[in-house]
């Protein structure tokens, strides 16, 4: 029988039988829905954590040396927390040899940041991120100006009192007046306004738009660090992902030998990139897609299980049929093509039911949660075809029951 | 046709033996049906009932049968045989050249839809399909492309004077519809055999008539068709009645001889 009249034949029992086909696919409906919202979540929660939480953070190709990793994802025991507070700050000193030892066209700069309050005269006092940055910082992270200029090298070598602000900032600072070449205060002192600074979105209802930078030996430095010849950081990216791990071995070997460490001491500074930071996270979405899997994974196997047994009753209900298509000529093939293709199209039926209520749940749990939600085309895909291989594994056996009836037999049947 | 109605029937003359020949030999070509010593046996939980203890019956083509008997003669057996829906313990079916009776299921079911066209005591249609796709149906299994299969369908039923019910199903037709519907089915992949099974059975005499009025202007045409029945009446419409009892053929005659020995024919 051909493919296509198979189709059409289930198509118009589903049509006919609507109330009984829908309980029969609900099984596969719901296994798919729940597939479907799950790895929604899972996957809308990866991009979020490599796109833009870790991606704004921490640049491509690059990696941070820190004395310890500002980026926790997940649990750190309290042993590590007590070494972490143990370990020495990062100084200023420590920027020169680490840069030598790093191959030629690498970029890199050293930065320090804190959370500080800025005043202008248009506005009450605004709490902002400001981070005092070296030259190649906006290169580093890809960030640009809106309006205005980024610093020269200049200002960034003689520390000149200027800055970049961030667009939510500047409107809450200047709600009312351009704020190019206007002053704000931080810790006392006046900075000029030289740039609006590109937006850099939002995560979790955070805005990333709040932000100050100042060259690094601007006064602002003083700020941000009790220590005054400690840094929070240097940022080091390489040209290709390929020298990066290169790179890092040519910082560790310099670190260690400032910090004067045996070979069988651990480092105690941290070079963090941002599969250190997504390492986390990966080993938790791996739990939850076999959560999210193993979970819709039961109901598909009940849902196979009650489409075969509704096939096996349709199979019982319609053996004059069968023996009335085996009489002009149906050969055994064409009996179970037609059982699998009915079984197949009843739980495809369930799986596209399910795929849009997945999806819609999703996109609803986007609407009312923080939780970024992403619907993988992939997933829609795989969705029909566990619809349709759901239908197939179930309709085996009922078909080849049918395919197997005697036709004498099947023709006596009323 | 008149040529052949004058014959005796094969069962009881000589020519049989030409005919029939030796086991295993291909009948000539002029022979549609040609049985050797089939028998068929069925285990009724343990008790062996003997349906068909050894029937020779040979069928020429173009040839008008009825084949008799009262109910338990194995009549049924001998259909299901005929109409390749079943097969022999022993003996040989050779249908239109082919030794059918070695078959295996899938080549039985060809044989099915390329040589027999059936027509059922309840019509057996499919109740949920319009008449157009019941007659489409042998088509589909023959693998014919759609369009083709819509408009043979729709001569088929033209030909049965149904060409303005195409798209009734079954529950919206008269009984002797959904007899020419079934008819039409049995025609539309231009079968050796049309093979009717009781086929007036569920229908009332005026309708019966019809019926067989369509089997006799077939016959004319040259259709070879075998009717099974239990009424006497309905065999004397065929050319040649062949009369069963215990699973053997109990006579074979022309019809003014079948008509004869009834008592006054119809």
């Amino acid at each position: 029988m051909p493919f296509f009249e198979a189709v059409r034949l289930a198509l118009a029992t589903i049509r006919v039988q609507k109330l009984k086909s829908f309980f029969t696919a609900l099984g596969v409906c719901i296994g798919v829905m729940f597939l479907i919202a799950v790895v929604s979540i899972v996957d809308g929660m990866g991009r979020y954590m490599e796109e833009d939480l870790v991606g704004k953070l921490i640049a491509v190709n690059s990696f941070e040396l820190r004395h310890r990793p500002n980026i926790n994802i997940g649990d750190v025991d309290d042993a590590t927390w007590r070494e972490y507070a143990r370990r020495g700050r990062i100084l200023e000193s420590d920027v020169q040899p680490v840069v030598d030892a790093l191959p030629a066209g690498t970029r890199w700069s050293m930065y320090s940041e804190a959370s500080l309050m800025v005043e202008s005269q248009y506005s009450r006092p605004r709490r902002a991120q400001i981070t005092a940055v070296g030259g190649e910082y906006f290169e580093i992270k890809r960030l640009d100006v809106t309006a205005g200029r980024l610093f020269t090298p200049g200002e960034i070598s003689q520390g000149s009192s200027v800055v970049v602000i961030g667009p939510d900032l500047m409107k809450r600072l200047f709600p009312t007046v351009d704020a190019l070449g206007r002053q704000v205060k931080i810790g006392g002192k006046f900075y000029t306004v030289v740039g609006i600074g590109e937006s850099q979105g939002s995560a979790f209802g955070m805005s990333f738009d709040n932000y100050v930078y100042a060259p690094f030996r601007s006064p602002v430095h003083r700020l941000l660090n009790a220590q005054s010849n400690a840094i929070d950081a240097v940022v080091v990216q390489t040209e290709a992902a390929e020298a990066l791990v290169e790179a890092q071995e040519s910082v560790r070997a310099v670190m260690r030998g400032r910090h004067q460490l045996r070979p069988s001491q651990k480092d105690d500074f941290s070079l963090q990139t941002a599969d250190t930071a997504l390492e986390f996270w990966n080993k938790i979405r791996g739990y939850l897609v076999l959560a999210g899997v193993a979970l819709p994974a039961f109901g598909l196997v009940v849902g196979a299980i009650v489409i075969m047994n509704i096939m096996l009753v349709a199979v019982a209900e319609r053996t004059h049929e069968i023996g009335i298509r085996k009489a002009l000529g149906a050969k055994r093939r064409d009996i179970m093509i037609q059982f699998l293709i009915e079984a197949s199209t009843l739980s495809t039926f369930g799986a596209a039911l399910g795929i849009a209520a997945g999806a819609g749940l999703a996109l609803l749990i986007r609407e009312v949660s923080p939780m970024p939600t992403y619907v993988a085309p992939w997933s829609i895909g795989v969705g029909v075809l566990i619809g349709a291989g759901v239908g197939i594994l179930s309709g085996v056996y009922p078909a080849s029951r049918a395919s197997l009836l005697d036709p004498v037999v099947a023709l006596r049947q009323e | 046709m008149t040529n052949e109605t004058d014959e005796a029937p094969l069962s009881t003359t000589a020519e049989r033996q030409i005919v029939v020949g030796a086991a295993g030999q291909t009948p000539g070509k002029d022979w549609v049906i040609v049985t050797r010593g089939l028998k068929r046996e069925y285990d009724m939980g343990g008790e062996i009932v003997r349906a068909l203890r050894g029937v020779n019956l040979a069928v020429r083509r173009n040839e008008y049968v009825a084949i008799m008997g009262p109910s338990g003669s194995g009549k049924s057996t001998l259909m299901n045989l005929i109409g390749c829906l079943d097969t022999p313990n022993e003996g040989e079916y050779w249908l239109n050249g082919q030794l059918v009776s070695s078959m295996k299921d899938d080549d039985l079911a060809r044989v099915r839809n390329k040589e027999i066209g059936f027509v059922f005591q309840t019509f057996n249609l499919l109740p949920r399909a319009s008449a157009l796709h019941n007659v489409e149906l042998p088509l589909v299994y023959a693998g014919i492309s759609s369009a083709e299969r819509k408009e043979r369908a729709f001569e088929a039923l033209k030909s049965v004077k149904l060409g303005d019910r195409v798209h009734h199903r079954p529950n919206e037709l008269s009984g002797g519809q959904r007899q020419r519907v079934a008819i039409a089915r049995a025609l539309v992949n231009r079968p050796s055999i049309l093979l009717a099974d009781e086929p007036t059975g569920n229908l009332d005499s005026a309708t019966s008539e019809e019926i067989m009025n369509v089997f006799e202007s077939l016959a004319d045409t040259g259709q070879t068709v075998i009717m099974v029945t239990h009424e006497p009446d309905i065999a004397a419409h065929a050319r040649r009645v062949v009369v069963l009892r215990d699973g053997l053929i109990a006579s074979d005659d022309r019809r003014e001889r079948f008509a004869a020995k009834m008592g006054g024919g119809h």
